[in-house]
């Protein structure tokens, strides 16, 4: 049979008769060039043939002595760049061009490196072209070579090959620079060739610069969308999507002109709609939350699921053993992750995960990663009593069952009768014995039952973070879905801080996740309990995840915000999750107006003519003006609070309950400002909320009760004389409540002025952040249209610092 | 919820001690609190006072579960356990029984164990004596009535019967509507 041209049949070798009538014989033997010269012969012309036997006699000798100057200067020419050549080859995709071009550049080195050194640099040449034989297995370019070696023979006659040459210097180099060769090579790529570079650049920058030789992007015009809808061709759509995002990312160099951003905008987002099935509200809304380069991977990842995970049953087996008993079964997996000692990722698995002779036994739990996360922040302590609010299929609950021992008392209710059924079952099977399984509206509580130490709400969402578990929300999500579910949270959130009791020895935490990642499902609810009940956010413990916005588009929230943590499939390959964990630190429920922000308003207005007129403002004057929401309760409190402050330095021992409103009135306030007015003032305001938020922490409530009831004093003053002193004692009230933690009675402090001297300085900075911020602009809207006879805000700086004055003076 | 009548207790413990014997006073009397029974919705549930303290909050038309359930009461007010008591019933067992891996799958799938199936009988089995299963690593399984005493599954043939399944682990996967 004829000979079949095969380029992937591999090359006979060796000696037979089939070897040397293929390509390949002459490849190989080439290798041994100064060896076998029988068949260099053939091509070597008579001249050369001589020159060979000279070298082979010749080579041990001369080499070394010729070399060694050569090998210097010459480096950054010929060896390098054969040497270059060599290593590419071996490598690289393009290497074909590479050599080629090696070889160019070979040629004019060797050149004028001829006058130099004669029979040593040809011997290089040659040792060195055999040695680019020897690593190039293509048949082509040994073609070539032979081919132009052949001519070079002719033409240059006596002088040595330059791959002869270039072999000697080679292996001088070798020889000498045996570790350099990585340097040299990132050199050579640069050095190597011209017409490489640009070829190699190319490679380099990957997917830009192919961009750049062909023809730019074009917008399509308006009328080709509505042909897309028709016929969508997914390629089109795919490769137009990842040009149009590379276009956006560079819009000043790239854009094509005329054409607006808006309109790239539009087409990338009808592109994405086509291209993953959304819904064009929820894209448009996952377009807000994600730079783009986020948002396509994100997109992504939810077309992906996300790895089956699984915690291990503390309760009736360790995580080893579980692994072990796993793996006998054929079951591929790993610890989840240096963050949990219970949780397992399941890579794959020969035998049903879910119906494993362990499951059914109750050694483990089917659970995402992320649904860990929030029992880890809520961190359940034994022999507590907690409520779950929404707790089907109950993974949660016997989570914190688990974590607690079986101590304690755990309430897991749940709404919706179905999958109520499954919690009985999981809780049963993995022989959870402290729960108790109801089903209720959430919102009933604490109605039913309360005073819990802590709460956990898992709030029925959207689940814009499991789109990979659940396709169909892409496409049945849309406004009103998004505020209901929103309206719901609201009112859970509420009902769940009124379930927790803040006096609890061990706990007032509550912990609000949901599985979204829509921002009015998260921290607009969060935002809206900081504002409506006496709440702060903690950090949750987890050193992971992305903070939560403490503003989105038009919205500002609270700055505590950022202690809440937000999770992506794309980021953190778990679901997308939100969690927020709140200390409760008092058990009165503020009550609030109707129609506030419409009477905050107002009030704007009056506050720049009640200023100048009195003189007795004070620090918590000012924090009053933010108190138009808690107006009403502020009146309720005065009474009871009025006799304490009476005294310029007594005690002040109001109830828990009453004090501890001034916190939230506080809260409020500031959150009020966040609300409605976006200016310096309302943040100075917050800052200095923060700080001082910072520092009530640690306090116990009552500390931080007596300040606010301060402020609730300044809120209202009904006589003229009041509000003097009032302005005196709040101020040192509050300093005195800044304290550390050891003063149960902080407002006992006649002595220890330099003590309140101390504290006073964060609110004395604040205040002045706050009054340089206030002659600027209108001042914050929120104050209480009662209080046109209290005494006026701006003049706090004053009162305070008499305020100082009076308690040095005391 | 309720407390169980005399009737109803006798009823109970009568069955209960079919499995566990005497070691009943043990549920009873526990070194770490008070454990009680309560009736709701004809299922008995066994927890301790704390939990049955917070229980007393919630009505009865909302409260599904408490505690453990151990069974229920039909309607001719015989008492049936259910497999949610085998945590309770396996650590005081006195007589076990052990199924070979490969019958493993068939008892989870509620079928009786046969002759081949077995592994190993507690010595002095009777006849018709309550016994709890356990597979070959010590998992309890489930809990059914011993078929033929110790002496005779010696003698009897690989497909005979000699427990007959009353309750397994794979309950909670095939009959999850029924536990509540």
């Amino acid at each position: 049979m004829g000979r079949k041209l095969d380029p992937t049949k591999k090359e006979k070798r060796g000696p037979g008769r089939k070897a040397r009538k293929q390509k390949g014989a002459e490849t190989e033997l080439a290798r041994f060039l100064l060896a076998v010269s029988d068949e260099n012969s053939k091509r070597l012309s008579s001249r050369a043939r001589k020159r060979a036997a000279k070298r082979r006699l010749g080579s041990a000798e001369a080499p070394k002595t010729n070399k060694s100057p050569e090998a210097k200067p010459l480096p950054g020419k010929l060896p390098k760049g054969i040497f270059a050549g060599a290593v590419q080859t071996a490598g690289k995709k393009g290497s074909q061009s590479l050599f080629n071009a090696a070889q160019g550049k070979k040629r004019p080195a060797p050149s004028s490196d001829e006058e130099e050194e004669e029979e040593d640099s040809e011997e290089d040449d040659v040792v060195n072209h055999g040695d680019l034989w020897g690593s190039e297995d293509d048949a082509d370019m040994v073609d070539d070579y032979g081919a132009d070696s052949n001519s070079e023979d002719e033409e240059e006659g006596e002088e040595l090959l330059p791959i002869e040459r270039a072999a000697q210097k080679q292996k001088v180099r070798e020889a000498a620079a045996g570790v350099q060769w990585s340097e040299e090579e990132t050199e050579d790529e640069e050095e190597v060739t011209p017409e490489s570079g640009p070829s190699k650049e190319e490679e380099a920058d990957g997917g830009l610069q192919i961009n750049v030789d062909e023809e730019p992007f074009v917008l399509p015009p308006a009328g080709e969308m509505e042909q897309d809808i028709l016929a969508p061709d997914l390629q089109r759509v795919h490769k137009r999507i990842q040009d149009i995002v590379g276009i956006l990312r560079d819009f000043g160099a790239q854009r094509e002109e005329g054409r607006s951003r808006s309109e790239y905008l539009n087409r990338l987002k009808k592109d994405l709609a086509t291209y993953y099935s959304y819904g064009d509200f929820l894209l448009g809304k996952l377009m807000d939350l994600f730079p783009l380069s986020e948002l396509v991977e994100f997109l992504e990842a939810n077309e992906v699921p996300r790895p089956i995970t699984l915690r291990t049953n503390t309760l009736k087996t360790r995580r080893r053993d579980l692994a072990q008993a796993l793996i006998n079964r054929g079951v591929n997996l790993d610890p989840l992750g240096k963050w949990s000692k219970t949780g397992l990722v399941v890579y794959d698995s020969s035998v049903p995960i879910g119906a494993t002779p362990e499951y059914l036994a109750g050694h483990y739990m089917l659970q995402g990663a992320s649904s860990m996360l929030p029992i880890m922040a809520l961190a359940p302590q034994e022999h507590e009593r907690i409520l779950d609010m929404c707790c089907a299929p109950g993974g949660k609950t016997s989570y914190m069952a688990q974590l607690m021992k079986n101590t304690g008392v755990i309430l897991a209710n749940d709404a919706n009768a179905e999958r109520l059924k499954s919690v009985v079952g999981n809780l049963h099977r993995l022989g959870v014995t402290n729960t108790v399984i109801s089903h209720y509206d959430g919102r009933q509580f604490p109605k039913v039952v309360g005073g819990f130490d802590r709460v956990l709400l898992d709030a029925p969402c959207s689940g814009t973070g499991v789109i990979s578990k659940d396709p169909a929300v892409k496409t049945n999500k849309d406004e009103k879905d998004i505020l209901r579910c929103a309206h719901l949270q609201k009112e859970l959130l509420l009902s769940a801080i009124d379930s927790v009791n803040a006096t609890s020895k061990t706990g007032g935490y509550l912990v609000y996740c949901t599985c979204s990642i829509m921002v009015e499902e998260n921290e607009w609810v969060v935002d809206y309990a900081l504002k409506k009940r006496n709440v702060r956010l903690v950090p949750t413990g987890l050193d992971f995840g992305q903070e939560g916005f403490t503003r989105f588009r038009e919205r500002r929230f609270h700055p505590s915000l950022r202690n809440a943590r937000r999770f992506y499939p794309h980021t953190h390959n778990m679901d997308g999750f939100f969690i927020a964990k709140f200390k409760k630190f008092s058990n009165s429920i503020p009550q609030s107006q109707t129609g506030n922000s419409e009477t905050a308003t107002p009030t704007n207005v009056d506050l720049p003519q009640v200023i100048p007129k009195s003189e007795n403002s004070s620090q918590p004057a000012k924090k009053a003006k933010g108190a138009a929401k808690t107006k009403q309760q502020l009146q309720k409190q005065q009474r009871p609070k009025k006799a304490s402050f009476q005294k310029p330095n007594g005690t002040s021992k109001g109830a828990d309950s009453e004090l501890s409103t001034i916190p939230s009135v506080r809260k409020i306030q500031a959150s009020s400002r966040f609300q409605d007015s976006s200016q310096p003032a309302g943040k100075a305001e917050g800052i200095r909320e923060s700080k001082v938020t910072g520092k009530l922490k640690q306090r116990s409530p009552k500390l931080q009760s007596s300040k606010k009831v301060a402020f609730l004093k300044q809120n209202a003053p009904p006589k003229g004389t009041d509000t003097e002193t009032p302005a005196v004692l709040s101020p040192s009230k509050t300093q005195a409540t800044l304290k550390p933690k050891d003063h149960h009675h902080p407002l006992g402090r006649a002595k220890g002025v330099e003590k309140q001297q101390l504290p006073e300085q964060p609110f004395k900075k604040a205040a002045f952040q706050k009054q340089n911020d206030t002659p600027k602009g209108p001042q914050p809207p929120t104050v209480s249209p009662i209080s046109s006879s209290r005494p006026p805000p701006a003049k706090r700086k004053k009162s305070q610092s008499r305020g100082n004055g009076q308690l040095l003076l005391s | 919820m309720r407390p169980l009548t005399e009737e109803e207790t006798r009823v109970m413990f009568e069955k209960i001690a079919k499995y566990i014997g005497e070691n009943l006073q043990l549920l009873v009397d526990r070194p770490d609190g008070t454990y009680c029974f309560r009736l709701h919705n004809d299922r008995v549930y066994y927890m301790s006072e704390k939990i049955m303290k917070l229980a007393a909050n919630i009505s009865g038309d909302k409260l599904v579960s408490l505690g453990t359930c151990f069974g229920k009461f039909t309607k001719t007010h015989k008492f049936r356990l259910h497999v949610t008591a085998l945590d309770y019933l396996a650590p005081y067992a006195k007589y076990k029984v052990w199924i070979k891996p490969g019958a493993e799958q068939s008892f989870l799938y509620g079928n009786h164990v046969l002759k081949s199936g077995l592994g190993r009988i507690t010595e002095n089995t009777s006849q018709y004596q309550g016994v709890v299963v356990y597979s070959m690593a010590d998992i309890p399984l489930g809990f059914g009535v011993a078929a033929k005493s110790t002496q005779d599954c010696r003698k009897v043939d690989p497909m005979a019967i000699v427990v007959f399944h009353q309750a397994d682990v794979g309950e909670y996967v095939r009959h999850e509507e029924t536990l509540t």
